[in-house]
């Protein structure tokens, strides 16, 4: 199962991950364990995968539509979203939704080409878990969270921008830095 | 100049040290050439034919004497001395070693300047009119609209890995000097019934291999609204956008494909969501921004200075200069002035580390100390006295600055190309230079007038060829370096993309063909009032064609006779 960054510490990973057969056919539901399962296996499968005893994940693709489970949230002990390829950044907007839009709390994991120097980005847009790309180095990846000290944009840890928290520091218009 | 403030200045700071980092760790062999890539392209750094190529923002091409005379010492320390400007207010060293970036972008912190988003997928320096907060005919000041957006659009966390660059241009008045109908996103101000400012927004313009005009996604958007909505066209951008083919992947496409209708309602959906929330702006923010700008201390002079007019009577070659390369200023008194970086013989937009320190030292003399960069690749000193006129024209001339080819067809828009570009077919430079020495004759330039001529090595169109009056686009035509020539391109409000004339010609015979659409244009013309454009727009393509491929064919067809004789 390996090790996972969390709440920026390293720790292991519970989770067993489910992926689609070659063929794209469902994969095998094991009978225990905590299992993250593909979000077509969830559509299809949804009332016998509560049944099962173990918690319960779902994982998203770049084109998969988070809209599909915002009912369904509550149902899960994670939600995580697959990179194919770290510079496809579909993920970035998925997280941002899954967070702000449909208000999902929970661990959101990201998981698959996730590398050192796109950890600060992922965290703004709510990734707090993260499974980094087995070369990666975990210990030494930590230290990419401080890369920034601020942002001008909204993000999970600050969601106001920096020119309103500026504003609300010194509403009068004085500098504030 | 905007001054940066304390958090600005440690996110540029902070930047660099992260650069230098990744850096470090790729050199030591710990990150691939794979992903170290998108690192280096975010930070400016390409590939290059000959070394690495380094583009530096000059964010709305807004520059102070003090960082031109850090781009001179770069361009002296890192470089062969010299720096390229290109279309886009960025400036380009062509010759730095990977390994002194870090050092070279920890000199630009220094002097609040960056490399941040020049390159890569992600959105990219933002640009504007080049007489920005001077011309007489502005809603708003777009340089403190162009630094709101690049605050928001730096190292925003969520479209850093776009499916291709994107490119946002901004124009602060009806008239478009921003080229904003060809950029991804385009904004230009305007006023609604009851006097409230905003935007009007276009997306899915560009040039490229399938240029297009963009479509206005919102006929005026108040500018509170401007972030968010901004948010909402790039999130639909970054989710649906393809990704399958680099070819495709550009915002243009997806509107077309989904059609501007259904990209207008997704955009308005997902604006839905975001309308008035922590994005949106308010006056104290953009009051903050545009206080952080110093500002010229202009001062009460009379409408015309003395011995101006006699100057202008009197010398005809100041007079000519001041024709095409001064420009009207909202102040009483001042002017903008362009400083040619199109004198033939230099490739276009190229400057020297002397040049820059030179400018450096004219801005301080004679424009408050700031100059501006223009996307056709020259200088401008915005707050020029007339007064100065003179001294600064015979300044200018001094430093080969002051060819008086503004709008003409020296003044030729050209990208690096193929002597330093990897993606190039063709070379520019030597095409810009020809055409140059063919109309080196400033009578006859005058006389042809106002005619923008842009060439582009490639179908990537760097040098914006489908919209000049005149455009080249080098192709590649089984190994060999072709010249593919269009007529009737447009940039500002009537835009339009030019049309090819036919088939490619050889590098040698290209000044011959512009020689031929000249002489159309000069004997159909209806007088010296109707520029080159026009014509083509009255007469269409047809005529030039004729002019140019039946003497082409014809001498083509007489060549292989001889050769068939002999």
């Amino acid at each position: 199962m390996g090790t996972i960054i969390r709440h920026r510490k390293i720790v292991s990973n519970s989770w067993r991950r489910l992926k689609p057969a070659a063929d794209g056919s469902a994969p095998p539901v094991p009978g225990s364990g905590d299992i993250i399962v593909p979000l077509a296996l969830w559509l299809a499968q949804r009332d016998k995968l509560l049944l099962r005893p173990g918690r319960l994940g779902v994982w998203l693709g770049g084109d998969d539509e988070p809209a599909l489970i915002a009912e369904d949230l509550k149902n899960f002990g994670v939600v995580a979203v697959s990179f194919t390829r770290f510079t496809d950044g579909r993920g970035y907007s998925l997280g941002r939704l899954l967070r702000e839009r449909y208000g999902w709390r929970g661990e959101l994991r990201a998981i698959g080409d996730v590398l050192r120097d796109q950890l600060f980005y992922l965290a703004g847009c709510g990734f707090d878990t993260f499974e980094l790309r087995a070369d990666q180095d975990p210990q030494a990846a930590l230290s990419a969270f401080g890369d920034f000290s601020e942002a001008y944009q909204s993000s999970a840890e600050r969601p106001l921008p920096l020119f309103r928290r500026r504003f609300l520091a010194s509403p009068d218009g004085m500098e504030w830095s | 100049m905007y001054v940066y403030d304390e958090i600005d200045q440690r996110l540029v700071d902070e930047r660099v040290a992260q650069y230098r980092d990744q850096t470090r760790r790729f050199l030591a062999g710990k990150i691939s050439e794979d992903d170290f890539r998108p690192l280096r392209l975010q930070n400016g750094l390409y590939i290059q034919r000959h070394a690495p190529m380094l583009r530096v923002a000059i964010p709305y091409g807004l520059l102070s004497s003090r960082q031109v005379r850090a781009l001179a010492d770069i361009a002296r320390t890192w470089d062969r001395g010299y720096g390229h400007f290109s279309t886009r207010q960025n400036i380009q060293f062509n010759w730095p070693r990977l390994e002194d970036v870090p050092e070279i972008l920890a000199k630009l912190a220094t002097v609040q300047m960056h490399a941040i988003q020049t390159s890569g997928n992600c959105i990219r320096n933002t640009t504007t009119d080049h007489f920005a907060g001077i011309a007489p005919d502005e809603i708003v000041d777009p340089l403190v609209w162009c630094e709101i957006i690049r605050q928001w659009s730096a190292f925003h966390p969520e479209f850093a890995y776009l499916p291709r660059k994107f490119k946002i241009a901004v124009s602060g008045s009806e008239q478009d000097r921003a080229a904003v109908q060809v950029h991804d996103i385009g904004l230009q101000a305007r006023q609604d019934a009851a006097g409230h400012v905003g935007f009007r927004v276009l997306a899915g313009g560009g040039l490229g291999r399938t240029p297009i005009i963009g479509v206005a996604v919102r006929e005026f958007l108040p500018w509170q609204h401007l972030l968010t909505y901004l948010d909402a066209i790039l999130r639909v951008y970054n989710r649906h956008g393809r990704r399958d083919n680099k070819y495709k992947a550009r915002i243009k496409i997806l509107v077309k494909e989904l059609t501007p209708e259904a990209f207008r309602r997704q955009v308005e959906e997902e604006w839905a969501h975001l309308k008035d929330g922590p994005a949106t702006l308010f006056t104290e923010e953009v009051r903050r921004i545009e206080r952080r700008f110093t500002r010229p201390r202009y001062l009460k002079l009379g409408a015309l200075a003395p011995g101006y007019a006699m100057a202008l009577a009197s010398d005809k070659a100041f007079a000519n200069w001041v024709r095409r390369n001064v420009h009207a200023h909202r102040i009483a008194g001042y002017a903008a002035v362009t400083l040619s970086l199109k004198k033939t013989g230099v490739p276009p937009g190229d400057a020297t580390a002397e040049q820059m320190d030179a400018v450096a030292d004219l801005a301080d003399r004679y424009s408050f100390g700031e100059l501006r960069v223009s996307h056709e690749q020259n200088l401008i000193l915005a707050d020029v006295r007339q007064g100065d006129l003179h001294a600064l024209w015979q300044d200018a001339k001094a430093l080969g600055l002051a060819t008086p080819n503004i709008g003409l067809i020296t003044n030729i828009i050209a990208c690096p190309g193929g002597d330093f570009c990897s993606l190039a077919n063709a070379k520019s430079i030597p095409v810009a230079e020809a055409i140059q020495r063919r109309f080196d004759d400033l009578d006859y330039q005058h006389d042809i007038g106002e005619l923008d001529l842009n060439i582009s090595g490639c179908m990537n169109s760097c040098g914006h060829h489908h919209i000049g009056h005149i455009g080249i686009l080098g192709v590649d035509k089984q190994g060999a370096e072709f010249y593919q020539i269009s007529i009737g391109g447009a940039q500002g409000n009537g835009a339009s993309l030019g049309k090819v004339i036919g088939p490619s010609v050889s590098q040698a015979e290209v000044p011959d063909v512009i020689e031929k659409l000249i002489e159309t244009y000069l004997a159909r013309r209806d007088s010296e009032e109707e520029r080159f454009i026009d014509v083509v727009r009255r007469i269409g393509i047809g005529p030039f064609k004729e002019h140019v491929y039946g003497n082409y064919h014809q001498t083509q067809k007489n060549s292989q006779q001889q050769l068939a004789a002999a």
